[in-house]
């Protein structure tokens, strides 16, 4: 059974295990040369790689091809699996061989599944150790053209670690599912597609926060920490929308931030002299720039006034909490998946 | 005698149609038993549930002397409706494909009909025609060397000649191995040419179920003055009738020889008596319906 489900699944498995092994090649050769330069400059690591466009290149390819992988398998390994077969009644011909359905499916999703998670690993394990110089700089505070982004933050977090793996065994099994109620390839093909790519859209949105509560931590805006003034209306006299802190750290992924008074009430808009914590408006003369209080005093009196900023955040640290969580919740949808398979094929397919 | 096949019973629901119901059968071992029926008669669902491709709505099957189902697959040779082939793989890809999955493969018996066939093994089966793919999924069936084959209208894609070739090989292959075989038709030469032992399905029912020979010899076309069927004595079953103003044309069955002189004593077709059988069930079904005449 092994061999028969080899043969029929070699193309579409050397296609995709092609890619993954080229760009793991390209990841081993430049990598240590990256680990070299990250011992070498350890404050401006970020500043001295991003001139060399191999690096953003790599940089960005790895994390789109890890991102490709779960809707690909799911599609092109997960959805013809079965949906194939009933297509062409060949399952006709095969349950009528000597060996039960059960066994048949046992080891068509063990092997294509195993596959599809070996394969997912390699590719999540080269571009995470490739890139862990990187995000290690950029968790201590360096940013430079492309790298910027934390990985614990929704582009790069779901590129990382075990969550890919979590994807792509949930992808798999989501095809064959799929394939196994809708029974024509191409239909289950496309569907698998936008089904896996949605949910990659949406988990970080509606799961991920929520997988570990969030943080709540109260900051009061200063001159340094202040990342943000929005200003509504007319120049003289705008509305003040609202204003945002950075949360102490680097790293972290904040959530929500909502500004409250003294009495702790939500706060929609914010006094109109906190405009004055912001620079001068654009058309604002030399003299009346000039004229303007230093921005401390508006600060001072922000803070006097026992105005802070609520947020809501997941701290950098959490990063392999996260990863694990949510692994594993897509690692039981693939097993109840596949069940829901069992479950189907034993019952009457014509 | 075991028997290869037996229903009691037995019925299948799709959703709210039913494709068979009350189909009570038993089917001989060691016999080539042709099931014949028109399209949509029930034949491919009494198949596949006699396999476990399905399961039974109401009723039991037995294949074999034990309960239909998975359990026994390695005993059953199935060739499926449209005899279905793997397009892209190569006949090579088939025979180790039954040779992986079937415990009791008989390596040389495949090689050997392959090869007698004039087939390629390196020819993809997209590539064969309907006669060589069927020629393939005959072999897998017998190579696994079951018990009971059965094959679920395996000619009813092929022209003439192949047609022919195909239920000759079948016949030859029947004989050299003593295994019971179940092939459906819905063309009653098929079942003439290769079956010892017929079953009639019209409507999910089976119509008639018997030995062919002895089919043939004891039904016979009367031909006479017309006159009532009711009058014929007991030992005569009618199955049908017809009448001119004149004469009547009556098809019965009876054990006993017929002594009435005024009948013109024919005998049956092997066509003659399916059809006979096929228009009974469709005369019981409308039987609203008057009785075709000529009105003078």
């Amino acid at each position: 059974m092994i061999w028969l489900t080899w043969r029929q699944f070699r193309l579409q498995a050397l296609v995709v295990a092609g890619a993954v092994a080229a760009l793991a090649i390209l990841l081993a050769v430049t990598g240590p040369g990256l680990l070299d330069d990250y011992k070498t400059y350890p404050n401006d690591f970020l500043k001295q790689i991003q001139f060399a466009r191999i690096n953003q290149y790599l940089y960005m390819a790895g994390q789109a091809l890890v991102y490709a992988a779960p809707p690909v398998i799911g599609a092109f390994w997960g959805a013809p699996l079965i949906a194939r077969e009933l297509e062409a009644g060949t399952h006709r011909l095969v349950w009528n061989q000597s060996i039960s359905r059960t066994r048949w499916l046992v080891t068509k999703l063990a092997f294509t599944g195993l596959s599809a998670i070996a394969l997912t690993g390699l590719l999540s394990l080269a571009v995470t150790w490739w890139s862990d110089p990187i995000d290690d700089a950029i968790d201590a505070g360096q940013a430079a053209g492309v790298f910027n982004v934390p990985r614990l933050l929704p582009p790069v977090f779901g590129a990382r670690g075990v969550v890919p793996i979590g994807y792509a065994a949930f992808a798999f099994a989501l095809g064959v599912a799929l394939g196994l109620v809708i029974r024509r390839s191409v239909v289950a093909i496309a569907v698998t597609l936008a089904a896996v790519i949605a949910i990659q859209i949406l988990s970080p949105v509606l799961l991920r926060p929520h997988l570990i509560t969030p943080v709540k931590t109260n900051v009061i805006v200063t001159t340094d920490n202040m990342r943000g003034l929005q200003l509504s209306g007319p120049e003289e006299d705008p509305v003040v929308m609202r204003i945002e802190a950075k949360l102490p750290g680097e790293g972290n992924w904040k959530l929500s931030e909502t500004t409250v008074n003294a009495a702790g009430q939500v706060q929609k808009t914010l006094p109109n002299w906190v405009a004055e914590c912001g620079p001068p408006p654009p058309n604002a003369s030399a003299t009346e720039a000039q004229s303007r209080p230093p921005l401390s005093t508006c600060f001072q009196r922000l803070a006097d006034e026992g105005y802070r900023q609520q947020i809501s955040y997941q701290p950098a640290d959490r990063f392999w909490g996260l990863q694990w969580r949510e692994a594993g919740l897509f690692f039981v949808l693939a097993l109840a998946l596949s069940g829901f398979c069992f479950w189907r094929i034993r019952r009457d397919l014509t | 005698m075991t028997a290869a096949l037996q229903a009691q019973g037995l019925g299948k629901r799709y959703g709210r149609r039913w494709a068979l119901t009350d189909c009570t059968l038993d089917l001989p071992a060691g016999r080539v038993v042709g099931l014949v029926g028109p399209n949509g008669a029930g034949k491919s669902t009494l198949l596949n549930l006699a396999v476990g491709m399905l399961t039974p709505t109401t009723g039991s099957i037995e294949v074999l002397s034990s309960a239909a189902g998975t359990s026994q697959l390695a005993r059953i040779g199935f060739v499926a409706q449209d005899t279905p082939t793997y397009a892209r793989l190569s006949i090579a890809d088939h025979l180790k494909l039954g040779a992986h999955l079937n415990p009791g493969w008989d390596e040389t018996l495949a090689n050997g009909r392959i090869q007698r066939l004039g087939l390629d093994p390196k020819q993809r089966a997209g590539r064969l025609s309907g006669g060589q793919r069927a020629q393939l999924a005959l072999t897998l069936g017998i190579a696994k060397r079951p018990e009971l084959l059965i094959l679920d209208e395996p000619v009813a894609a092929l022209d003439p000649l192949a047609r022919r070739e195909f239920l000759q090989d079948l016949m030859e292959a029947v004989a050299e191995q003593e295994l019971s075989v179940v092939l459906s038709s819905h063309l009653v030469s098929d079942v003439e040419r290769s079956c010892d032992y017929l079953v009639v399905l019209v409507d999910s029912r089976v119509q008639v179920s018997g030995d062919i020979e002895t089919l043939l010899a004891t039904h016979y076309r009367l031909v006479g003055p017309r006159r009532d069927e009711k009058s014929l004595p007991h030992n005569q079953h009618v199955i049908s009738v017809s009448h001119t103003d004149r004469q009547s044309t009556l098809l019965i069955r009876t054990d006993e020889p017929i002594l009435d002189p005024a009948w013109t004593v024919t005998q049956l077709t092997l066509e003659d008596l399916v059809l006979a059988y096929m228009g009974r069930s469709s005369q019981t079904k409308q039987n609203d319906r008057p009785v075709l005449e000529v009105q003078r």
